[in-house]
């Protein structure tokens, strides 16, 4: 239920407020005062600030809403991803903590930037207009072109900043071509006022609406790492500071993804089977090109960039089914994905040093031996990642499955099944190169921090709890999409 | 059923807490650890033993029901239930799952503590996927396998033992998923026809499916379980999985989870798809048939004793299979009965190699003979186990195998003709191995010294042996527990599959169905 709300409604948007009050002092703590003493403060800040926005963010459960004069959109929907991205921005504080302080990254345009980011995230999955998408899309993307070359005299890192960037302002001009396509076809920016036109019959599918959805597509694809766009996500995920790649790898995809599916379901969803035929390719392309990539990886950062290309096909078989299932376990799928992801990344990060990243697979031969619990936590990640009961990936992929199958796209399923497969040989791999190999050369002593134990804890803990007991979630997941249908 | 006490719950979760608790033990204490998961496993098996005795043999209905919601908007539920048949192979696993723990106190010595928590948890899976009877819940308890196998193959196996524990993992897992899509399709094909979304397999029997469909789905099933008995043509994994398996390993593999494939037909795949079964049954009976000749002959070339042992494991299994889709009373009876015997004696044989490994680091038949002059103990249990191996009349395999054969006659003649030429060929492989490694001259010098049987090792081959000849020679406690659910189910078999023939629209009532 939408009611009219006087301008200023400042407890609509307490967490984004929040959240940008906290890069700002965050910022400003960099800017005046002693390095040393301002990285813990800047840190402290970016997860205050991050949490006490969650709060918030619970509170604007099951509000509807919708503010000035349309521009932004208070629902479940997007206070479901408001969490996830804040959710993120705490876990990948944490971890940067100790990671920041060891690569000698500038540190409070680090939680500054980040912080940032989460805004952007957030101001981009609560909107039914094009261009607050587009702004928070953008200030998402400027936030992380930068943070992705903050390893300052690290090639690796320049060139991830550079590459990102330069592509990645490719596709959002495509993504804003594609919208002025739709303007000039419609003349409406809203895109509840897109479905109205569609639904009001006074035209058919044109070319250049076509043209302008197409368009759409390869901007959202390339945020989402959808094949064929891509290209950039090994460079870059490898190049990019290892906090920053779970960032990208888990925030980044899951406001892309709630923006997606908000346009796609809303402004074209009767135009459903036209746009499903097209994701269909893309889907079935994502998992397969990302899982056999991944096999021949022998760079574990790499391994799980390509790993997470497949993982956007998975959640795009259930795009393309667009049932109300399936936009759940789209849902519940990021949800998922975000905790394993971000655990497995953190043990990347721990076996880490400044100027040697030991990111290679060999660097985790016989970890098993001597860190058992490491390499516990490790293959705990890699096997939910991978879809193995009763670890909460499993949940997820059944979820997807169900949607898919359910809606009779029975080869879809089929090629995921399969695909899963696939993957479960190079999640092995490095499970193989823990507990069954013996450590050639000197090993590396993990760089702990109780931080890290902190993430590595709760990630486990979500990832059993969703697994064994994921009914609550999926409630959470099915009420959130509820303005779909 | 008035089941106060959940015993099966317990039974499932008992070793997992063993496994937590273990996790917790420093590892220095070897002693410890070892004898800690040995008396837990003991307390495991005498936890089953009042399933056993107090098991209802006059009636077909599950057992010791627990059902608690999980998800009851998905219609999952956490169902647990035996009958006769998943009843004795509960059993079956926490015998051998002692025996395992005693063969491998001095063989393993690395990562000590890693190898008893995944045995544990092993145990665990197993038992789970033997209660469940929600597809959703087995499903879990059937991947949870997998995990705890594939380390034990992969951590403590042989020298080429990445290979097979990857093969294993992927040839299991390329059924299983593939499985998953099928449940999920039955899943809502019922919910679609009738407005009930459930994965209780008992509801789920009731389904009335196409038949194309049936075919469909039939296949998915049957591959998961096909590659994980393992069925002639995808029994490759299993030469690799079993040759690298630390001797606990491969025992547990021959004895519970080769079977978990053939409890996975019984129960899901045929009763849930009666027609795609009559009209897949004479293809799988024929691939049971070269599995039982091939497997034979493959054993006579086999240099290494494991991998000969495994590929009798292929021609014991199609014996089974056999069994089991000639959809007769003694058939069926024999291959359930089969199952049991198996795993006691390929267990038993597994043992064996264990120990002869152990002294002499090798499996190669050429690098032994004459073995029964320095260790006369060890020769009379192998003998033993030998014999109930090609099943001779007195030890348990005899039981199986004959009723197994009496089903085939009588379904047709020729998979009898056939099959029996592999208890033929069972001869000539297992009593020539057995002649070429204890009997003749010993020709190498490591061989005159060899020590005979331990008291440790006595212990574990007596516990084989007494089920050899108990079995052998009083079938009567165990195929009785066995009757009735056996009954219950042709009975189930024969009117879903008279319905199917008959084009009816008549849904009949499971009677193997809990209510």
């Amino acid at each position: 239920m939408t009611v009219a709300i006087p301008e200023w409604a400042f407890s609509y948007i307490a967490p984004e407020l929040t959240v940008t009050l906290s890069a700002v002092i965050a910022l400003l703590l960099g800017a005046f005062g002693k390095k040393e003493t301002n990285a813990a403060a800047a840190s402290a800040v970016a997860l205050i600030g991050s949490g006490v926005a969650l709060v918030f963010t619970f509170f604007l459960w099951d509000v509807n809403a919708s503010i000035y004069n349309n521009l932004y959109t208070i629902d479940n929907f997007g206070t479901f991803f408001k969490g996830l991205a804040l959710i993120v921005s705490m876990l990948v504080t944490l971890l940067s903590i100790r990671y920041v302080e060891r690569e000698g990254i500038i540190k409070g345009e680090y939680y500054s930037l980040m912080l940032f980011g989460v805004l952007g995230m957030m101001v981009m999955v609560s909107s039914n207009h094009f261009v607050t998408i587009f702004i928070g899309l953008e200030t998402m993307s400027i936030s992380i072109y930068i943070l992705c070359g903050l390893l300052s005299g690290n090639r690796a890192s320049a060139e991830a900043a550079l590459k990102y960037f330069l592509l990645g302002a490719f596709a959002t001009a495509f993504l804003l071509y594609g919208m002025a396509l739709i303007y000039a076809t419609t003349g409406v920016l809203d895109i509840r006022a897109i479905a109205d036109y569609i639904m009001s019959g006074r035209f058919g599918l044109t070319p250049m609406f076509m043209i302008g959805m197409a368009f759409i597509i390869v901007g959202f694809g390339f945020k989402t790492a959808s094949v064929p766009f891509h290209m950039w996500t090994p460079d870059v995920y490898q190049g990019a500071p290892t906090s920053i790649t779970a960032y990208m790898a888990t925030g980044i995809k899951a406001a892309a993804f709630g923006a997606f599916l908000r346009v796609f379901y809303t402004a074209f969803a009767p135009f459903l089977l036209s746009w499903s035929e097209m994701l269909w390719i893309i889907a079935v392309a994502t998992m397969t090109l990302g899982n056999i990539t991944a096999l021949v990886q022998d760079d574990v950062k790499r391994m799980l960039a390509y790993s997470s290309i497949a993982h956007a096909g998975y959640i795009l078989i259930a795009f393309v089914v667009g049932s109300h299932i399936a936009s759940a376990s789209i849902l519940y799928y990021l949800l998922v994905y975000t905790f394993m992801n971000i655990g497995a990344f953190t043990v990347v990060v721990l076996l880490g040093r400044k100027g040697a990243e030991n990111t290679g697979i060999e660097s985790y031969a016989g970890l098993a031996g001597r860190h058992p619990l490491l390499a516990l936590s490790m293959s705990i990640f890699l096997l939910s990642l991978a879809g193995i009961p009763p670890l909460a990936g499993f949940m997820g992929k059944f979820y997807v499955l169900s949607a898919a199958v359910k809606a009779q796209y029975y080869w879809l399923a089929v090629i995921g099944v399969l695909n899963s497969v696939v993957a479960v040989y190079y999640y092995l791999r490095v499970i193989m190169a823990m507990y069954f190999k013996e450590s050639s050369g000197e090993f590396i002593r993990p760089d702990f921090s109780p931080a890290y134990s902190i993430v590595i804890v709760i990630c486990i803990w979500a990832l059993l709890h969703m697994g064994i007991l994921p009914r609550d979630f999926l409630l959470i997941a099915q009420k959130s999409v509820g303005i779909f249908m | 059923m008035n089941q106060t006490f959940p015993l099966l719950s317990t039974l499932i979760f008992f070793p997992l807490a063993g496994a937590l608790l273990l996790m917790l033990v420093p590892r220095r204490h070897a002693l410890f650890i070892k004898a800690s998961t040995l008396i837990w496993t003991l307390l495991e098996f005498a936890l089953s033993l009042p399933l056993f005795y107090r098991f209802n043999e006059n009636t077909a209905a599950m057992q010791f029901v627990e059902l608690k919601e999980w998800y009851p908007e998905w219609g999952i539920s956490y169902l647990l239930g035996v009958d006769g048949i998943s009843m004795l192979l509960i059993m079956l696993t926490t015998f051998i799952t002692i025996l395992c723990i005693l063969c491998s106190w001095e063989s393993i010595k690395d990562k000590l503590k890693e190898y008893y928590v995944s045995f544990l948890i092993l145990e665990t899976a197993m038992i789970g996927a033997l209660c469940a009877l929600d597809l959703v819940l087995f499903y879990i308890f059937w991947e949870l396998m997998l995990i705890p196998m594939y380390l034990l193959i992969g951590v403590w196996g042989g020298p080429n033992r990445i290979y097979a524990a990857v093969k294993f993992f992927l040839f299991t897992m390329v059924g299983s998923v593939l499985m998953l899509v099928a449940i999920l399709a039955l899943y809502f094909h019922f919910g679609g026809a009738t407005g009930i979304y459930t994965f209780n397999v008992f509801d789920l029997y009731k389904a009335q499916i196409p038949i194309v469909k049936q075919y469909w789905l039939f296949a998915a099933f049957a591959l998961s379980f096909a590659i994980k008995v393992p069925m002639f043509p995808v029994h490759t994994w299993l030469p690799d999985a079993h040759t690298e398996a630390p001797t606990a390993g491969s025992v547990i593999l021959a004895a519970v989870l080769l079977k978990m494939g053939v409890y996975g037909f019984i129960r899901f795949a045929i009763p849930l798809f009666p027609a795609a079964v009559v009209a897949a049954g004479p293809i799988l009976s024929w691939l049971a048939v070269i599995g039982i000749v091939y497997g034979a002959i493959m054993c006579i070339m086999q240099t290494d004793l494991k991998r000969l042992i495994a590929y009798s494991s292929v021609s014991h299994l199609g014996y089974v299979m056999l069994g089991l889709f000639t959809l007769n009373m003694q058939g069926f009876e024999g291959g359930v009965y089969q199952m049991l015997n198996h795993g006691i004696s390929t267990g038993g044989l597994f043992l064996i190699v264990g120990m002869i490994y152990e002294r002499r680091h090798t499996r190669m038949i050429a690098d032994f003979g004459g073995l029964s002059k320095v260790m006369p103990r060890l020769a009379v249990f192998f003998m033993i186990i030998t014999l109930s191996s090609i099943a001779l009349p007195g030890t348990n395999g005899f039981v199986g195998e004959f009723l197994i054969l009496l089903g085939a006659f009588r379904s047709n003649m020729l998979y009898g003709v056939l099959a029996t030429t592999g208890v033929i060929l069972g001869a000539v492989y297992m009593l020539w191995m057995f002649q070429r490694v204890m009997f003749g001259k010993i020709t190498r010098d490591e061989n005159a010294r060899l020590q005979d049987v331990t008291k440790r090792e006595a212990v574990i081959l007596t516990a084989i042996v007494v089920f050899v000849f108990l079995m052998g020679l009083y079938p009567g406690p165990f195929l009785k527990k066995l009757d009735a659910s056996a009954a219950g189910y042709l009975k189930y078999m024969q009117a879903k599959t008279s319905v199917y023939a008959s084009a009816g629209n008549v849904t009949p009532g499971p009677p193997a169905g809990i209510k």
